[in-house]
């Protein structure tokens, strides 16, 4: 018969080494990306057209159309998600409008990526084909911005409820009108949440595959609008890897990848410490 | 035109904004349903669901190979990741001090924040090898192999939900518990864990929503074979991985196109399911200890 | 006639961090007799009581010098299994936490921790411990129900019923019945009278008649210091410090 003093132990041995194999498994995927792909690196990879159908050269059209992706994506969402934040929290009453809205949003967060490169597919390249010329870069982006639209959502209101109510009530009891009192008072108080919601939206949208495969194609050359087809560092990173082209361009792909988003979470992290430092002066 | 009354300009302009959402939900509804319903006119729907032939070039559309793929795939990776992140929240809402924390909390976040690509890279290269040799195969391109990249995925939302519903535990009980002469682990797993059962329950059906939904990772490493898994080290393909594949040579409108996207309507509304239950599990859970 | 002392407290001194929150006490309690310690809220009865189970262990940057010994040996001894501390001396809360289990699950639960298995002692032991604590008629015809469903009142008598299943010499009750109703209240007195016959009861109360009612000895605490400690009937008639007085009296607290 074991003790409960040594099941205690043993017990509380396990529970560190679930802990230490997480560990683990984060630094094997991140150091084999950064070990495979480190090689491939240089400031000319990432600004270099491909050459050799990818076999050699940068990938300058993937970085430049990532970037625009995603610029779009926020342009839509950004506005769309804080404005709903605000209407949700300081415009409408408790009750089935807004639990409307938020099921409605909280439904969009569930929907497989894949079902929204169907959507995508269907309604901006087929539908609307000649407002967004068909597997273009822009409807890649609105994709991409429907996509995000619930996350930026979310933490936008989670933000502005953080500003105290009394905070509020005091600008009223001065006088102030609502909209004075949101742009002086509540937007620049949530301003770090809203800005922490919006980082982990473009993390998201520019690590997003699914959603504009049928979009966006393996094209080796830069965009020459927004209406024209691109490619992305996801998805040229799948043809890559699926093809077999070049393992090096690949590796190098995903490492350009890792960085932004290791990039954009270290951005994260010093806005959330701002926000909490905000938290505890309020 | 000159707004009467600002304020209720703006309120006017955030209400469409936020109507938005319901909007493009409806649209997504829409789309998917115009886009796959048309099947059912050549196909019938429960041989859509159960036949397992797929051929499109004759006209069959069995997708039963596909669903049984994802539900194999998914109840592996749940299998694999629940004891190990529950064990991981356990671990950070109890025992852990403060150091351990602020290294584990970040890294699970950055772990939840890796893209679905480069996990399936990462696993093409690592995972598919580690089991091509463990079992001797010639590929290892398997469901076991999607189930163990998609465990790693969805670690992190079993780990931060169960988290949260260990936290919220009352004091009291675990008090309850040591001033009977009961040590850590056993107040852990005869109290603890047990009542904050509804919340951990809702991380594990959120978390198998997610791998049923996921596409990039499984594709890479599960072997595209369009023929019913045989066991757990067969390959074998998703719903969404089938979806993903063919969607470049079907023909815009035909039979092929409609087809595929009915495979997406499954797992739109499993997980939608899913969701739903699991927002009443966590309301329950904390109405519990209000 | 008086027992002997079953715990001795002696130069207790407790800190939260920096904070002193108990200075210098000393105190004996006797064995199978009510020790009731009363003072006004916050002036540590409770930090106190919690010494003598290390129920205090467990709060982060706690700092305990002194001693407290049991049958004559230092429980903060390093060699001291405190597991089996918290089992000879048991407590009652403040507010009653049963486990959200049934009846039968909450009273067996400590048997069952340490390692009583076969079904039929455990069911004798819930039967024993029920009676004990004035419940079974109650709940004998409902063990298997959830132990939430019943009232406050029962929900304490369950919580005492849960120490008595793990044969303790000593019962700490932390203010038992200042959730309760007065009825509650009236049947928890009744019972610690009954249990003293067996268990050496230390008893936390804001509440000056209950200990008054309930109590052998009392002790006056006042901003983390042990006042003045006697037989109760002494301290209540015959208080000798101005502060005992002043309290009994109700000029403050």
């Amino acid at each position: 018969m074991i003790s409960k003093h040594t099941t205690d132990k043993l017990a509380k041995a396990w529970l560190w080494m679930s802990a230490i194999l997480i560990i683990l498994i984060l630094l094997s995927v991140l150091g084999y990306i950064f070990v495979m792909g480190i090689g491939a690196m240089s400031v000319s990879f990432l600004l270099d057209m491909p050459k050799n159908n990818w076999r050699e050269g940068g990938i300058f059209p993937a970085i430049l159309g990532s970037l625009i992706v995603v610029v779009v994506a926020i342009s839509f969402a950004g506005p769309v998600g804080v404005g709903t934040a605000v209407y949700l929290t300081e415009f409408q009453k408790e009750g089935n409008v807004s639990r409307i809205i938020r099921i409605s949003s909280d439904a969009l967060n569930a929907v497989p990526s894949i079902v929204f490169g169907l959507f995508g597919l269907s309604l901006f390249v087929f539908y609307l084909k000649d407002y967004t010329g068909g597997p273009s870069l822009l409807s890649a982006g609105l994709t991409l911005g429907f996509m995000v639209l619930p996350t930026i959502i979310r933490t936008s209101e989670v933000a502005m409820r953080s500003v105290p109510y009394a905070e509020r009530m005091e600008s009223y009891g001065l006088g102030a009108s609502k909209l004075q009192t949101i742009r002086n008072i509540v937007l620049p108080g949530a301003v770090p949440g809203i800005a922490t919601g919006l980082i982990l939206s473009i993390g998201r949208a520019v690590g997003e595959t699914a959603p504009i495969i049928f979009m966006v194609a393996l094209n080796p050359t830069i965009p020459e609008s927004l209406f024209g087809s691109g490619n992305t560092l996801t998805t040229q990173l799948y043809y890559l890897a699926m093809e077999g082209i070049s393992l090096k361009v690949a590796f190098g792909t995903a490492l350009t990848l890792m960085l932004i988003i290791l990039i954009l979470n270290a951005i994260t992290r010093v806005f959330k410490k701002r926000l909490s430092r905000n938290l505890r002066r309020g | 035109m000159k707004l009467f009354d600002p304020e209720k300009g703006v309120a006017t302009v955030l209400m469409v904004f936020s109507i938005t959402s319901i909007l493009i939900l409806s649209l997504i509804m829409l789309f998917i349903l115009d886009g796959g319903l048309p099947l059912f006119n050549k196909v019938g729907i429960t041989d859509f669901l159960f036949g397992d032939k797929w051929i499109p070039a004759k006209g069959l559309f069995g997708a039963s190979q596909f669903i049984i793929a994802a539900l194999l795939v998914t109840f592996g990776s749940v299998l694999i990741a629940v004891p190990l992140g529950i064990s991981c929240a356990i671990f950070l809402a109890e025992i852990a001090p403060l150091w351990a924390k602020r290294i584990v909390r970040p890294a699970i976040e950055l772990l939840a924040g890796i893209p679905s690509i480069i996990y399936g890279v990462f696993a093409l290269v690592v995972i598919v090898n580690l089991v091509k040799i463990s079992f001797s195969l010639a590929s290892g391109e398997t469901i076991l192999a999607a189930s163990m990249v998609l465990a790693i995925m969805i670690l992190p939302i079993i780990i931060s939900i169960s988290q949260d519903a260990i936290e919220s535990v009352p004091r009291l009980y675990k008090e309850g518990s040591y001033a009977l002469g009961a040590t850590d682990w056993q107040t852990i797993y005869r109290v603890i864990v047990p009542a904050a059962g509804p919340g951990i329950i809702a991380g594990v059906i959120l978390a198998m929503g997610r791998a049923i939904g996921e596409t990039m990772a499984v594709v890479l490493v599960i072997g595209n074979v369009e023929r019913m898994p045989t066991s757990l080290v067969s390959p074998g393909e998703t719903l969404t991985s089938a979806i993903l594949l063919e969607m470049g040579e079907a023909v815009v409108q035909s039979v092929h196109y409609n087809a595929l996207f009915c495979l997406g309507i499954v797992p739109f509304v499993l997980v939608l399911v899913l969701s739903v239950l699991s927002s009443k599990l966590i309301t329950k859970s904390k109405a519990r200890f209000a | 006639m008086d027992s002997k002392n079953k715990i001795e407290v002696k130069n207790l001194n407790l800190w939260y961090g920096d904070k002193p929150a108990l200075k210098d006490n000393n105190l004996s309690v006797k064995e199978k007799r009510v020790t009731a310690l009363i003072g006004p809220s916050g002036c540590g009865k409770s930090t106190f009581v919690r010494c003598i189970n290390r129920m205090n262990d467990l709060i982060d940057g706690v700092r305990i010098t002194g001693s407290v010994l049991l049958d004559g040996k230092n429980i903060y001894d390093k060699d001291v299994d405190v597991v089996a501390l918290r089992k000879m001396v048991g407590m009652v809360f403040q507010r009653p936490n049963p486990f959200p289990m049934s009846i039968f699950d909450n009273i067996a639960y400590g048997p069952r921790i340490h390692g009583i298995k076969d079904k039929d002692t455990l069911r004798k032991i819930v039967e024993e411990s029920l009676v004990g604590a004035a419940l079974w008629d109650e709940v004998s015809d409902r063990l298997a129900t959830n132990a939430l469903d019943l009232s406050g009142g029962q929900q304490q008598r369950l919580c005492i019923a849960r120490s008595l299943a793990v044969k303790p010499e000593v019962i700490l009750f932390d203010e038992p019945c200042s959730a309760l109703d007065p009825i509650a209240t009236g049947k928890i007195e009744d019972l610690i009278h009954e249990l003293r016959k067996k268990y050496t009861i230390v008893i936390v109360t804001h509440n000056m008649q209950q200990a008054a009612r309930v109590s052998d000895y009392t002790g006056f605490f006042l901003l983390g210091k042990l006042l003045e400690f006697g037989k109760t009937r002494d301290i209540f008639e015959n208080p000798k410090k101005k502060e005992t007085e002043d309290y009994i009296t109700g000029r403050f607290g």
